[in-house]
Order: structure tokens, then sequence, then C-alpha cells
């Protein structure tokens, strides 16, 4: 799984001293070269990334709570205005919860289309020999596109003069309209990100005892219920996570939007990463998009602890 | 093992895949086809794009790239591009090798605290700091520099980049470092000649997610660069409109040099890339 490499922290090797299991010799020279050796050396490896790390994310990330209860322009001082920033946000600004509402219309497509289409992709691919590796090359080829060339892509095949519609005889702007561009570039997106997922699922699913399938095959079962029985609860962990973190994806999105429409047409694709940016290089209103950053950290904090709150309520997640 | 392989072979006589490989087929399709209509549109006119949008080109207009490649003014963003990858990638490879090494072998005290530190900060939304961030950028005088968009680069990727490598190098065998230390190298020499030889290819692996990722960026470099003369690759997109609309010829044809060198790493590397994507998973 995506997390395996981070989820287990022991190193390999214990610090000598302590597999010994009996302190070492009280001399000066000794201690001055285990704290060289143990402490220091090991630190000074990781203290240029680590410095640097917090330096871009978490100094910044520390700044940003602080400014999301100013009302800081991005230039001069702030004021501290506590909580005045998140009552306009969830009780006056209305398109703060309209472009809410867009994420969450994003995110229920993302936690169903690139499923079914993952789910079903490596399902027969798992079964298949002959190809496989060309198969799997050529669905995955999508992810490694520049977001900005599927954008492109998608901008020409959505082309109400020339474009797909105009194959079956619809003649409108699927980006043009306001009921339809959401939906017009979650497709786009889907496109580039569901042969992730489907890699991600076919490894879990070469993980699943084959022995389970014969049973499956003995027992009489067809390919839907093999699926059903067998396939999908072999690989349910792997789905949830990536359910979990496409969840909180669905409230950070940006690029696809931004080149596509920008917003528009009429603000009906403006979401919160949208909105965001305008808040805070457009509308010179820098405290105010640091509290909107806030709210999907809080968003994402919240999606987080549901999935825990599940698995301690016994649902093997 | 051998009860195993006769299931296998049972399996394969009973069950057709001829189902498998319609429904494969038509998902291929799906996804190249798209990619393969850019490339071919590529090298059709505008005129000839209008009245066949959709099939082999009539005329070759090899003229289309030339043509993009001015007005797109790739020369500039290309090379602004490669100094974004490569500084990112040299950089992110040294200080995330050293990092990896350190966790990997050196047990250092708080190593366990280092690892969650860097897998909640994976996950924090990149919307909390973006903002800060930039009007920290400013008053530092890192906008629309090379290092400013480099050292962000860096840090993004650091975390994934640290976990890959770690798990690269925790499972190489001990005992050549040691057989290496018994010979007399010192610290700088057990990196240099023994991990890195050995763990290339984590490194490979992870260079070249990075660096797809740098390349490919859009929503960072967009907020930190103003100056035309920084932008990276993926700006040239925005040079083929005019108040008329978009020229398509050339929107194709800069689309299709943006992606070659992408194409052609992807395609004689594939392993790695799907590997390494695939274990970082922190990218949408």
């Amino acid at each position: 799984m995506a997390r395996d490499t981070a989820t287990s922290l022991d190193g390999r090797r214990a610090a000598p001293a302590r597999a010994l299991g009996r302190k070492p010799k009280p001399r000066r020279t000794w201690t001055r070269y285990r704290l060289m050796r143990y402490y220091v050396v090991p630190w000074l490896f990781l203290i240029p990334i680590l410095g640097l790390h917090a330096f871009v994310v978490v100094f910044p990330a520390i700044q940003g709570v602080y400014y999301s209860f100013t009302d800081w322009s991005g230039i001069g001082e702030a004021e501290f205005i506590g909580l005045r920033n998140f009552e306009e946000m969830f009780f006056e600004d209305q398109s703060y919860i309209d472009a809410l509402a867009r994420n969450v219309k994003w995110m229920i497509f993302f936690i169903t289309v690139p499923f079914a289409f993952a789910l079903f992709g490596s399902s027969l691919l798992a079964k298949v020999k002959r190809g496989a590796m060309f198969y799997r090359t050529a669905l995955f080829m999508p992810f490694i596109l520049p977001s900005i060339v599927t954008a492109t892509i998608w901008r020409y095949l959505y082309n109400p003069r020339f474009g797909l519609p105009t194959l079956v005889g619809y003649d409108k702007a699927l980006l043009g309209q306001s009921d339809t561009a959401l939906w017009a570039i979650a497709f786009a997106d889907n496109w580039h990100f569901w042969g992730f997922l489907m890699v991600l699922f076919l490894t879990a699913m070469q993980g699943i005892d084959p022995v389970l399938y014969d049973a499956a095959k003995v027992d009489g079962a067809n390919r839907w219920q093999e699926f059903w029985h067998v396939t999908l609860p072999g690989i349910r962990p792997v789905v949830l996570f990536m359910m979990m973190m496409v969840m909180i994806w669905a409230f950070l999105v940006f690029d696809y939007i931004f080149i596509l429409t920008g917003g528009g047409p009429a603000g009906a694709t403006e979401v919160l990463g949208i909105d965001i940016y305008k808040n805070a290089f457009q509308r010179f209103e820098a405290g105010y998009a640091a509290a909107q950053g806030m709210t999907i950290c809080l968003f994402a904090g919240l999606i987080v602890s549901a999935f825990a709150f599940l698995r301690n309520r016994g649902w093997d997640i | 093992m051998i009860a195993k392989r006769e299931f296998f072979l049972f399996r394969k006589q009973r069950e057709s895949t001829a189902f498998n490989h319609i429904f494969l087929s038509i998902l291929v399709v799906f996804s190249l086809g798209p990619v393969v209509l850019l490339a071919v549109n590529s090298f059709k006119s505008n005129a000839e794009m209008g009245l066949n949008p959709l099939g082999l080109p009539r005329e070759m207009r090899f003229d289309n790239f030339g043509r993009a490649w001015e007005q797109g003014e790739f020369a500039r963003t290309f090379k602004n591009s490669i100094i974004y990858v490569v500084g990112t990638v040299a950089v992110a490879l040294v200080l995330c090798g050293l990092a990896a090494y350190s966790l990997a072998r050196k047990n250092p005290p708080g190593g366990n605290f280092v690892m969650i530190y860097l897998l909640v900060a994976s996950t924090v939304p990149i919307w909390l700091y973006l903002v800060p961030l930039f009007f920290l950028w400013r008053s530092l005088g890192f906008l629309n520099t090379y290092h400013g968009l480099i050292l962000i680069y860096i840090a993004l990727n650091a975390p994934f980049s640290i976990f890959l490598l770690r798990s690269y190098l925790i499972g190489l065998p001990v005992e050549l470092e040691d057989a290496a230390r018994v010979d007399g190298a010192n610290e700088l020499q057990v990196l240099l000649k023994v991990i890195v030889p050995l763990a290339w290819p984590g490194f490979l692996t992870v260079g070249l997610v990075v660096g797809l990722g740098v390349w490919s960026e859009f929503q960072v470099a967009v907020i930190f660069t103003h100056n035309p003369e920084m932008f990276p690759v993926t700006t040239s997109y925005f040079k083929f409109t005019d108040r008329f609309g978009r020229d398509w010829a050339l929107t194709n044809a800069g689309a299709f040099m943006m992606i070659a060198p992408v194409l052609v790493l992807f395609l004689a590397l594939q392993r790695r890339f799907v590997e390494g994507l695939t274990q970082g998973g922190v990218k949408f």
C-alpha cells in the first residue's frame, strides 16, 4: 500500500550501546565519541532537509493560523479580529458556502467515478496474462501528463464546433454552461487520475490468495459474485485508504479549474481553491484567505477523524 | 508453491479472458485515444482542424512546431523548466538521501518522531500555508527567482523522497557498509562508495518522480512567478490565444512538445515511474 514505506517506523539497527544491554565504561573520550557518533552525526544529516521543510511548510502554516484571525491585506499591519473571518465565512459570505458545495460535488464525483473505472479496469487486468504489461502502461499513461496538457486535450475534445459532443449532435459548450462545466472538468481530471488508482488496486489484488478464487469457483460463483465476495474484500484496505485521501484532495482542487474555466462561467466552477486564490492575490484579503485555508485543514481533519472513528467502532477499515 | 502453480494452470484452462481483453481494449482506447489525437492534430493546419477534427492529417504541417516554439517562447520556458527540474532533483536527492541514510542506518534519537512529523506534514493541505508562504517569499525577495521556486519544490517533495529512499536503504545489506568501515572508510566514503552505487535504483526512481512533478507543476509556479523571464514550460499554453480565440494547431503542437520528453522517459523507464508514483501517492 501507498503508505507501507512510512508505517514501519523501526530502523534496522539499534544503537550498539543499547544493543549490548550494558553501559559502556564511563570514560570521557568514549562518551564524546558516542555523543558524536550516535547523536550529533545522525542529526547533522537530518537537519538540512528538516530545516528547509519547516521553513517552507511549518513556519508559514503557523503564520497562516495567526493570520486567519486577522484582517491582513497582505501588505502592512495585521489587526487581530478574533473569529470575525470565520463568522463572515459561514454566515455572511454566500460565495464561500457555494464554493464549499462545489467541492462536495467534486468529492462525490471522485469517490464514485474514478473508483468505478479503477475497480473495473483492475479486476479485468488481474486475470490477464498476455499483454498485461501493455495494458498497465497504456492505462497508467495519462497520469504522468501535466495538468496543463490534460486540460488542453479535453478543452479540444469538448469544443462545441468540432469536438466529441458534435458527434452526437450536441453543439453547446460543455465548459461554457453553468450546469455542465464542473462535471466536464471533473471528467477530464478523472481521465488523468483513474489509471493511478487502477495500478494501486491491481497491486493489492496480486496479494490476494489464489486459493480463495478457486474456492469461489468450486462454490459456483460467477464473475460478479467473485468480485464482490473475494476481490473487493481482499483489496478493501487500499480502497478505503484511497477514498480517504481522495476526499481530502477534493478540497484542494485548483489546477484543472483554474486552467479550464478560471472559476467561470459566472462563478459556476468557483471551488475553495479558486476562491482562496482570488481573495489572497486579487482582492487583497490575505487574512480572510488564510482563514479559508484553515477551514480546509479542518475538513481534512474531520475526514481523517471520521475514518479513525469508524475503525475504532469495529468497522474493518 | 507447487500447489499454487497447479491451481494456476487449472484456472487458465477453465477461464476465457476474451471478455477481459475486449473491455481492456476499450479502456486503452479511452486512455490513449486523446493523446494520439493530440499528436495527430499537432500536424494539422487550423483550417483542416475545423473540417477534419478527429481524423488523420491530409497534409502534414511540420511548421506548426517551429511556430509554436516561437510563439510559446519555448526556448525560454524549456530552459527555465530544466533549471527548476535539475535544481530540485539534484538538491533533493542529496538532502533527502542524507536524511534517509540517517533514518535507515544511524538510528537517530527521535527518528520515529521525524517519520511521524513527515507523514503528518505531507498531508497538511497546501492552502493552509501557500498564502503566508507567498508573503514570506515576497519579503525575502524570493519571488521570480530560480532558488525561490526550487526551495519550495524541494520541501514539498521531501516527505515522499525520504520515505522512499529510506525504504530502499533499509533493504540493503548492512554487511557491505561494515566491511567498508573495517577497511578504514569514513562516513562520507561509505555513503558515496557503498550506499549510492547500491541504492541507485531508489535514487533514480525518486529523481524521476520528483522531476516529473516539477516539470508538470503549475499551481505553485503560477503563484510564485510573475515575470515572464521566469515562467516554466507549463505557462506556454497561455501564449496561444489572442482576441480571436485559441490557435489550436499551435496549442496542440506546443502541448506535444511539452510531453514528448516525458513520454520518452516514461516508455523507457515505466516500471520505475509506476513504482515510484504509486508508492508516493501524494499527487492528484
